[in-house]
């Protein structure tokens, strides 16, 4: 089964073909950070005017690349949310003229449950089903969460930040110390030779203080707004730890401090669930010094862990279309795609 | 005009609660403050005193978050958006005549789009990293 997603939630315009839910035959990402980082983040204006130019002949370098023309796609996906809505907008807008005027069918895909998804597109992973149960940490820069995974179609939301997602921590973090965009790769690069000990930032959540969560419990749930408020007092106090070997200090404590609340709810959740799997996707997977810790925590929990595959972290369509032929393979009819969501939530995914 | 010292973000979020208690459908506020002064903190008291039942958590890359409670709560973030037009092409308008509460961030930055009875709350930090200044400038019902 030949699958050609579509993925236009953010500011990446992007298709692949994926056979059977697993072999990336291409996958072709158009990535407008360029476009957007005077503005230190994602301007959806500028976001959905490119998607507009950028969408046709990425479609048609994705069908090239994989070596396949329109009337050999068996199912069309695209993402309809969550996400920008203007940005959405184009993705679900093409995917439906292109299932009329092709006469094929289309299935719409949630986000969220491609980033989960993206672990098995790992060509090491050759059957999803021996990862079950499996525990998910998801970071973005708009998510931050964890997912228990049973099955490819049937998953359920344990814990997520209740103010800032990582990624937006990371972001957030660079502007203050005067780093560009977007701030996770850039703090990446200026914590080198930095010392992660240096500077005690908070680490989350402690006790019942803090905002609600809803139905979710607080010892798996995230919150980074007290290390960011952090971050800002200590530059207050010393201006100078935005230069030299100071701020290699700085960027190195700032993102040990995120990653170790990251680490430390998704070791418990681990233990809690007794899962023999973890996996990490999404953009903030890309982060050595987190990969390190996360092979770090699969050896003192002993049990394996997955990284999503680097090319299927940061928004990518081979996602959308890995999962969508997954699902249908599995006798799931498809999903109207009507309207664009842009808060829908993990649960809806399945 | 309404002064006063929070001094941590649970008395921040309880000062909110108090105010939202007072909040009608069509109401909209006006969040301003730097990275950081608990704008967002702010809003989850609106949210929890309107009985919200889910995290509250930014919009800075979703721009609206929607929520459901006694009223519906939109919570908008504007820091994304460059000037007032931008805002109105993510649909503002729709959101300040909604049959809601509207909760904006970075709000300054759409100044000319908000209607004349907007609650404006400023924040600002204090002397310690817990302590805010909250100015909660608003006619006579709330």
């Amino acid at each position: 089964m030949l699958v050609l997603g579509i993925e236009t939630s953010c500011d990446e315009t992007a298709a692949a073909v994926v056979r059977d839910g697993h072999d990336v035959l291409s996958n072709i990402v158009l990535s407008q950070v360029a476009a957007h980082r005077p503005y230190q983040g994602v301007v959806p204006e500028i976001a959905s005017r490119a998607h507009v130019e950028a969408l046709m002949p990425v479609l048609e370098d994705a069908l090239r690349q994989a070596n396949t023309g329109w009337d050999e796609i068996d199912l069309l996906a695209v993402t309809h949310g969550p996400g920008l809505a203007s940005s959405l907008l184009i993705g679900v807008t093409a995917a439906r003229a292109l299932s009329m005027r092709l006469n094929k069918p289309l299935t719409a895909v949630n986000h969220l449950a491609g980033h989960l998804y993206s672990v098995c597109l790992d060509p090491a992973v050759s059957d999803p089903d021996t990862l079950f149960p499996l525990i998910v940490l998801l970071v973005t820069g708009g998510h931050t969460m964890l997912v228990r995974m049973d099955s490819v179609t049937d998953y359920r939301l344990l814990g997520q930040t209740l103010d800032d997602a990582v990624g937006e921590a990371l972001d957030k973090g660079a502007t203050l110390m005067g780093l560009g965009y977007p701030g996770g790769p850039e703090i990446e690069k200026a914590a080198t030779g930095g010392d992660p000990a240096r500077h005690a930032f908070p680490r989350g959540l402690r006790g019942d203080r803090g905002p609600a969560a809803g139905g979710l419990s607080r010892d798996r749930c995230f919150s980074f707004s007290g290390l960011k408020t952090a971050l800002l007092y200590l530059l207050r106090d010393h201006p100078d730890y935005r230069e030299g070997a100071e701020l290699a200090h700085v960027a190195a404590s700032y993102q040990e401090a995120a990653f170790d609340a990251l680490l430390d709810r998704l070791e418990r959740t681990v233990r809690e669930e007794g899962a023999r799997h973890f996996a990490c996707v999404g953009g903030v997977a890309k982060n050595k010094r987190l990969r390190a810790k996360l092979e770090e925590a699969a050896a003192r929990l002993g049990v394996q862990w997955h990284a999503a595959p680097m090319a299927y972290c940061t928004d990518n369509a081979a996602m959308i279309a890995g999962v969508a032929g997954a699902v249908a393979l599995r006798g799931v009819p498809p999903e109207p795609v009507d309207e664009v969501y842009p808060n829908l939530p993990v649960a809806a995914a399945r | 005009m309404k002064q006063v010292l929070t001094r941590s973000p649970d008395e921040t979020r309880a000062l909110a609660a108090d105010l939202a208690a007072r909040l009608q459908a069509g109401d909209v506020l006006a969040l301003h403050g730097e990275l950081g002064a608990g704008k967002t903190c702010f809003i989850q008291g609106i949210a929890q005193a309107l009985q919200v039942d889910q995290p509250v958590s930014s919009p800075t890359y979703t721009l609206v978050n929607e929520y459901r409670g006694r009223l519906p709560l939109y919570h908008i973030d504007l820091y994304r958006l460059r000037t007032a037009d931008d805002a109105l092409n993510m649909g503002l308008d729709e959101y300040l005549e909604g049959a809601g509460v509207t909760a904006i961030e970075w709000a300054e930055r759409a100044e000319t789009a908000l209607p004349e009875r907007t609650i404006h709350v400023r924040l600002e930090h204090g002397g310690t990293e817990q302590e805010r200044q909250v100015r909660i400038e608003a006619s006579e019902r709330v």
